[in-house]
């Protein structure tokens, strides 16, 4: 029988909620249990937050003060230990658990299965390579622990709330390393919904034109209280900040509703919103590809459409 | 020994000492402008006769690595790559950009992450290099391991997803893009470093460049030879392609948009 191990993401003391989509592609492997591990300064909110996840069976706390911001080469060593005696070790595939599962994969000497979308067996996955232009089975070996990162796009949350899971401290000996050292944290302060768990999204790309124009992008989005993304275009040109880029190598996201307003629908970009619900799209280049993977095209000038989309509203 | 000579030898060694190697991941891979398909069997993607080129990330790393030896922060800058005896080609673009030699690592087999950290720990050892570069993913197998292994073996700082590197005083302080912002760390040398799309731009290889590239050396070493240790792979059973979006309809204005949505109860 499988036990896994899920490692909790958070940031301010709050639990994020790629944890509880980790929890999904755990209770898709049909384990016999699914720890969760808050490693944190000050654990015990998030651990409270963790527990109250279905599906979860207990979360385990390592309060040190070395775990205050999420260095990998700090955390690796702890959850390499933390793993023992457990078949599997989940990890969101955010740029958290993308910078720290290879390091601890690496100290338990197996390989990681990278971006998991669909669970087939216990040792055995479904990822994308290529962008997402294909879509392969992997088998992993059963006589080593699984480490893999879970495609949080792919699967939904698990339910919060009914879960009232015991809390158990977890005191490790590990030597923790001091030549990494945490400087800052620079965070655009938004009070729009996160990019990465809203229904839905508008996003700008360089169709949009400058910093300034985007506002027209923020205007609306506030209009239908959606998060706002971005093409690479659109960040490389500096019209918005890096954390808005939507795309193979920015965020992967799967809103019920995305717009793509003046993005061309390049094939690094789509793999960014494959597993949206409705894709809206509007171009006034009628053969972008991006009408190509629409639900609902509009060719048209953005500046144009944007104004008369918020009377129709 | 000749006095003189050891004075030279130990002044010589000194300044050796403020100088760094700069190792960097150099790998091939499907070009980005290539649309991928895969075969009706699914037991592969189609790979014959596609454009190869340097994983974009990969040329933003050696990008990286000559601005620092052009500030002075390196003297040498060394391009890697594992894979097939073909390579020769890719490497000397690697050289004809700037690199000062390059290792190829020969192997026919399809080497995973974990094993192309362990074969970079080897050269790492033999090379002592202050700083290595590695892309954050390579755009075929999408991983998003290889750095981040190869620092846990070796016992040192990664810096994953570098939008901005600074070098002093025997530290990394490096920018990395993170889903939250921008996230600042420090890492004492040597250490791991991976690019992120934003860190520079890569320069365009010059015609004359090429030809120099010629003359500059590349080291081979058989795969076998590395005595790297072999680890149970990731076996891929199935290739698919993705699931299609169909296409859908277009609207005539934006008040027939609004009103799909609504109906849709999107709005
Ligand atoms: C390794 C690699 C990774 C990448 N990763 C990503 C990624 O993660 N995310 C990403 O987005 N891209 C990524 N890219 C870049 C990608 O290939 C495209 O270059 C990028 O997505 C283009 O952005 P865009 O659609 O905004 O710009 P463009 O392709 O320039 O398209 C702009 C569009 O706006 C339209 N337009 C212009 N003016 C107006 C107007 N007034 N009204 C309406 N429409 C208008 C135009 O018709 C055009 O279709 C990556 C590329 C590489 C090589
Ligand atoms: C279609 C397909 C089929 C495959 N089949 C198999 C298989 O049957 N068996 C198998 O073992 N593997 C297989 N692979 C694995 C493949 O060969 C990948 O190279 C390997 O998984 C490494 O992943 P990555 O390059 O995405 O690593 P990443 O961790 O994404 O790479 C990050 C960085 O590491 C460095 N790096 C990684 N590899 C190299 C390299 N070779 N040379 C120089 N620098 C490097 C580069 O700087 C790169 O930017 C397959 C891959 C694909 C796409």
């Amino acid at each position: 029988m499988s036990k896994i191990l899920i490692i909790a993401e958070h940031l301010g003391g709050k639990l994020n909620s790629a944890t509880a989509r980790a929890v999904s592609a755990a209770i898709a492997v049909k384990p016999e249990t699914i720890d969760v591990l808050v490693l944190s300064d000050a654990p015990d909110a998030i651990a409270a937050e963790a527990a109250r996840i279905e599906g979860v069976s207990k979360v385990l706390t390592v309060g040190r003060a070395e775990n205050a911001h999420p260095l990998a080469a700090v955390l690796a060593p702890q959850i390499a230990k933390a793993a023992a005696g457990y078949s599997h070790v989940f990890a969101p595939s955010t740029t958290f658990g993308k910078d720290l599962a290879p390091r601890v994969a690496a100290l338990l000497g197996v390989a990681q299965v990278s971006d998991v979308m669909n669970v087939e067996a216990s040792h055995t996955f479904k990822r994308p390579i290529y962008a997402g232009n294909a879509i392969i089975t992997v088998e992993a070996n059963p006589a080593h622990t699984v480490v893999a990162t879970i495609r949080t796009a792919s699967w939904p949350a698990a339910a919060t709330g009914a879960g009232s899971a015991p809390i158990e401290p977890l005191s490790i000996e590990a030597t923790l390393p001091n030549h990494t050292r945490f400087v800052e944290l620079q965070q655009g302060s938004s009070d729009r919904p996160d990019l990465q768990s809203a229904s839905k999204v508008v996003s700008g790309g360089r169709g949009v034109g400058s910093k300034e124009n985007f506002d027209i992008i923020y205007t609306f989005a506030d209009k239908i209280g959606a998060a706002v993304g971005a093409s690479r275009a659109a960040v490389d040109a500096g019209y918005c900040p890096n954390e808005m880029q939507v795309g193979q190598t920015g965020k992967i996201i799967a809103p019920e509703l995305y717009m793509a307003i003046g993005i061309s629908g390049a094939i690094q970009h789509l793999t960014g919103i494959k597993d949206a619900g409705t894709i809206v799209a509007i171009n006034k280049d009628g053969e972008a590809p991006i009408f190509e993977v629409a639900d609902f095209g509009l060719v048209g000038d953005l500046f144009k459409l944007i104004p008369e989309l918020e009377q129709a509203l | 020994m000749h006095m003189g000579n050891w004075q030279e030898h130990r002044r010589y060694t000194n300044f050796k000492e403020l100088q760094m190697k700069i190792m960097v991941g150099y790998k091939r891979v499907v070009d980005y402008n290539v649309r991928i398909q895969v075969k009706p069997d699914g037991s592969g993607v189609v790979t014959d006769g596609v454009k190869l080129s340097a994983n974009p990330f990969d040329d933003i790393a050696l990008e990286e690595a000559l601005r620092l030896r052009e500030k002075g922060v390196a003297d040498e800058v060394i391009v890697v790559a594992i894979g097939p005896a073909d390579l020769t080609a890719h490497l000397r673009n690697g050289l004809a950009m700037g690199a000062n030699r390059a290792i190829h690592v020969v192997t026919t087999d399809a080497v995973q992450p974990l094993t192309a950290a362990r074969v970079f720990l080897k050269l790492v050892e033999k090379e002592q290099p202050g700083l290595v570069i590695l892309g954050k993913q390579a755009i075929d197998d999408d991983a998003n391991q290889t750095g981040q292994m190869l620092a846990a073996l070796w016992d040192r700082p990664q810096a994953t997803f570098a939008g901005k590197v600074e070098i002093a005083d025997g530290k990394a302080t490096v920018t990395r893009e993170v889903d939250a912002g921008l996230e600042v760390i420090e890492a004492e040398l040597p250490a791991v470093i991976t690019t992120d799309l934003r860190l520079n731009e890569p320069r365009f290889i010059k015609l004359p460049d090429i030809m120099k590239a010629k003359a500059k050396p590349i080291d081979t070493i058989e795969f076998a030879s590395l005595g790297v240790e072999a680890h149970d792979h990731l076996k891929t059973t199935h290739y698919a392609p993705p699931a299609k979006r169909s296409k859908g309809v277009m609207v005539k204005d934006a008040a027939e948009l609004v009103a799909a949505l609504k109906q849709k109860g999107l709005l």
